[in-house]
Parts: structure tokens; C-alpha cells; sequence
């Protein structure tokens, strides 16, 4: 059943399922995209975490700030978890052996959501074969990966997410480095290609997309791949205040554009048509510099000798924003 | 000696054990009872175990506090949506308050506040409500 969510007035009407009191940092867009997430459904959730900032924070002996089911898993299986979560859900229906409770609500038509959340870490390096193998054998689930660009929980490492330029513990700026050397992988296009029937971009602050998505990923049947941008104080370095304006500014500059790609495929799975939709387009395209202005990981940047870097930036940014507009155009 | 679950009745007591001291396998649960449709049932009304972390508090972390002005607030629920900690109370599209308990003093809600004075603004934790209340800015003319 899908949630009537037509202003965030109605939005508020909420109850949320999980719990304050969690150890997360002051300003995490993690608890941000978390609620967002499953106070876009009244129906019963299933969640598997892979270890990262969330589990960690969220689980801490003696407690638990989840008040829906909830697993566990390594760092690089949230994916399997979720799967097996699904398969072993499909054959109870099937035999009739759900539970009462969880039967009284299927009968209602309130089918029970499978998410798995990991972070950048746990999905686009150590995650990303059991995700892959999940998204093949298409399962019936959402994946949601709180992208925040580097291994917030062990330290701040560079991540393959991790953007050029940035500064972290095992990339750092200093005098003969201007930081992180590769650009950021593109697992949006890279979980696309697996043929999954839905996947998308979202960030926080424009919270009626990310609801809308996570909305349609829910009445898709088969595995569903959500991106979401993730602001990070600690490793990003700004003030916990500034957590929904950076995520603007990144939205607003293009850097983390928001779309959505639907693959729709025939009963042998053959793709015969894809479609990318741009769901939001800045008023005014902002230029990078204030993006990475706001955030001292690339304060070094700003030095005459790695000015090169930021021309860089803004010309990836431009080119792959022309990308997407292209081919949302063509239809493809 | 290691202790049941079941054994445990007050939360302090929960606070005081060691990581070892609980019986290896003992589950934590999230409610006292089992709890069906967790989704229709407002906070205030959930049967919360001690191993909840709605139990628990972090107020302890701030040093500056928000602070709610009524007067100002145009119920648009900004605040709500983008609240980390769930600490915006917000009933019958309507909003309530803070819950100091849970909230930890980052300052999203009131960058986030649209009003103008701002119907939230950061105190120094010591300070009283009222004493803040009364110190409020007026309105800023535009420019």
C-alpha cells in the first residue's frame, strides 16, 4: 500500500520507527535518509545493515535504537541478507507460514519492505560482489547506500567514492599532494547495467524526491538500488549546522545530480527499454567552488599551486551533467 | 554471575552491567511486549524496553541547547523533516517541542527554520527557557 505523502505536513503525521539516543554524530545526514526512508511506508520493514557508521552507532550493547526487525551483518553482505531475507519470505507465503500478525497485514495488501543500508565503503569496495551477485539474481529488495565518500567509521580512509581532491587519512593534502588522485566511481550507471527494474539518485535535503523514489522502489518487484548522498561533519569537516546546506549546494551545483534510471525488461529479462529521468533541476547551476568551499576536506585546493584541480572539477561536473541530459533526452 | 534478561526489571540496572554480565544469547528487545503494527502507534504509547535507546539520553553532549518560540512558528515542519535525532515533537501536524533527552545539539533545526524572527535559536545550556524566551530578537527588516 502506498503512503498518501502530499505535503510535509502529512509527512509529519509519521511515527517514526527508529530511535533517538543512537551514538551517531551531531548532524549526520545518516539518521537523516534513515527516517526519511522508513517513514515513506506505514508497512512492516525489514532491515539489514552492513557494518559501518550506522551499525556501529545504532547498536550498542545493551541497545538498539530500531524498533523494526533488524540484522546485522558483515561489512560486505548486507546485500546477500537482504536477499536471503526476501527468498526466505517468498516460500513462507507461499507454504501459508508467515506469522499471523505479519499474514493479517499481507492480507491487506501490506506487504513487508526489505532494506538493506550500507555505507559508500560497504557497497562500492567490500560490498560490491554479494551486491552484484544479489542484483543478478534479481531479489525483491531495496538497497540504499548512505554514500558519504569515505570510511567515515574506521578513521576517515579514502573510499573508491571518495572524490578527487578530497583529503583523508590515507590521501592527505600537504606539500607534494593535492589529496585524493582518482574521481569518483559511478555505481548509479554501474547498478543500472545489472538490468535492476529501478535505480536512483537522492539527497536528503530534497526530501519529497527522496521519498518519491524510495516510494516507487517499494512497488517495483525486484531489486531496487538507491544512492544517497550523505553529508558527513566529521570526515567532511564542516559545522554539524551545515549538513542540509552543503547537501544543497551539492545538489545545486550539479555534483550530485538527482535522476532516476527504470529499466523495464521482457520474461527472459531481455531490456528493451531504458529511460533516465532528471527529477530535479537547479533554478540557477551554482559553480563547484562553492561546494567545495563549504567543506574544509578541500580547503587546500584554494592554494595557488592546486587551482587546477577545482577547473577540473567544474569540467567533470559540467560533462556529466551534459551526459545525463543527453540521455534523458534521447530516452535511453 | 551472569544475569537473564527476564531478571531485569529498572533500566538503571541495565546501565550498570558490564558488556560480560548479561547471559550469552540473551536477546535485547525493543519493546517489554510483543508490539504489532509499530507503525500506527505513536512514541509516547510504545511499551519501551530498557534496551531501547529511546531509554536512554544524550543531552549530555550539548553545549548549546535549541529553544522554541510558539509565537513565531508557522508549523511548515522543516525542523521535523530534517532532525537527526527524532528530538522535534510533532502531533497532529503541529509542533510541540524539543526532546532534550534525544537531542544533541547540532543546530540543523534552527538553519533550517524559515521564520523570520526565527522560531528556533540556540541558547547556552545552563540558561533558563523563559530567560530566553524573553531575550528574543525581533524582526529583522529587509534590507
Amino acid at each position: 500500500m502506498v503512503k498518501k505523502i502530499k505535503n510535509l505536513k502529512e509527512f509529519s503525521l509519521s511515527n517514526d520507527r527508529f530511535e533517538g539516543a543512537n551514538l551517531m554524530c551531531p548532524g549526520c545526514a545518516h539518521n537523516i535518509i534513515v527516517r526519511e526512508v522508513l517513514n515513506a511506508t506505514d508497512d512492516p520493514i525489514i532491515v539489514a545493515t552492513a557494518t559501518g557508521c550506522l551499525e556501529v552507532c545504532t547498536a550498542v550493547y545493551p541497545k538498539t535504537s530500531w524498533d523494526v526487525s533488524w540484522l546485522h551483518i558483515g561489512f560486505e553482505n548486507a546485500a546477500v541478507a537482504a536477499a536471503t531475507i526476501s527468498a526466505a519470505y517468498e516460500v513462507m507465503k507461499k507454504k501459508g507460514k508467515l506469522p499471523p500478525a505479519t499474514q493479517k497485514m499481507v492480507d491487506e495488501g501490506r506487504e513487508p519492505k526489505i532494506v538493506a543500508f550500507a555505507g559508500d565503503g560497504g557497497t562500492y569496495d567490500i560490498g560490491f560482489q554479494s551486491l552484484s551477485g544479489a542484483f543478478e539474481r534479481g531479489h525483491n529488495f531495496m538497497y540504499v547506500c548512505l554514500d558519504n565518500e569515505v570510511y567515515a567509521n574506521t578513521g576517515g580512509q579514502r573510499s573508491s567514492s571518495t572524490p578527487i581532491g578530497a583529503s583523508t587519512t590515507t590521501s592527505p593534502a600537504g606539500s607534494v599532494s593535492y589529496g585524493e588522485k582518482m574521481m569518483k566511481k559511478s555505481m548509479v550507471e554501474i547498478m543500472a547495467d545489472h538490468g535492476a527494474p529501478y535505480v536512483a539518485q537522492v539527497s536528503p535535503s530534497k526530501w519529497k524526491d527522496l521519498v518519491k523514489k524510495v516510494q516507487k522502489g517499494f512497488e517495483v518487484n525486484g531489486p531496487v538500488y538507491i544512492n544517497a548522498q550523505s553529508a558527513c561533519t566529521t570526515e567532511w569537516k564542516h559545522a554539524p549546522e551545515d549538513t542540509i546546506e552543503v547537501s544543497d549546494l551539492g545538489v545545486d551545483s550539479c555534483v550530485w545530480p538527482l535522476y532516476e534510471i527504470i529499466n523495464e525488461r521482457d520474461e527472459h529479462g531481455i531490456i528493451y527499454s531504458t529511460k533516465l529521468n532528471i527529477t530535479y533541476r537547479p533554478k540557477k547551476k551554482i559553480p563547484v567552488e562553492e561546494y567545495l568551499a563549504a567543506q574544509p576536506r578541500f580547503r587546500h585546493l584554494f592554494k595557488p599551486e592546486n587551482r587546477h584541480i577545482i577547473d577540473l572539477w567544474q569540467k567533470a561536473v559540467d560533462a556529466r551533467w551534459e551526459y545525463l541530459q543527453k540521455r534523458e533526452e534521447a530516452g535511453v | 554471575m551472569a544475569k537473564d534478561l527476564k531478571e531485569i526489571k529498572d533500566i538503571e540496572e541495565i546501565k550498570e552491567l558490564g558488556w560480560d554480565e548479561l547471559l550469552p544469547g540473551a536477546a535485547l528487545f525493543s519493546f517489554r511486549e510483543p508490539v504489532e503494527d509499530v507503525a500506527e502507534i505513536p512514541m509516547e504509547e510504545r511499551p519501551y524496553a530498557p534496551t531501547n535507546s529511546h531509554e536512554w539520553q544524550v543531552g549530555d553532549w550539548r553545549v548549546e541547547k535549541p529553544v522554541y518560540n510558539r509565537d513565531y512558528c508557522i508549523d511548515c515542519q522543516f525542523c521535523w523533516v530534517f532532525c537527526p535525532d527524532m528530538s522535534i515533537l510533532s502531533r497532529d501536524k503541529k509542533m510541540i517541542g524539543v526532546v532534550y533527552e534525544h537531542c544533541k545539539g547540532c543546530g540543523i533545526c534552527v538553519e533550517v527554520c524559515p521564520t523570520n524572527p526565527k522560531s528556533l535559536l540556540m541558547f547556552p545550556e545552563h540558561m533558563d527557557n523563559q530567560e530566553a524566551l524573553a531575550m528574543w530578537p525581533k524582526k529583522e527588516e529587509k534590507k
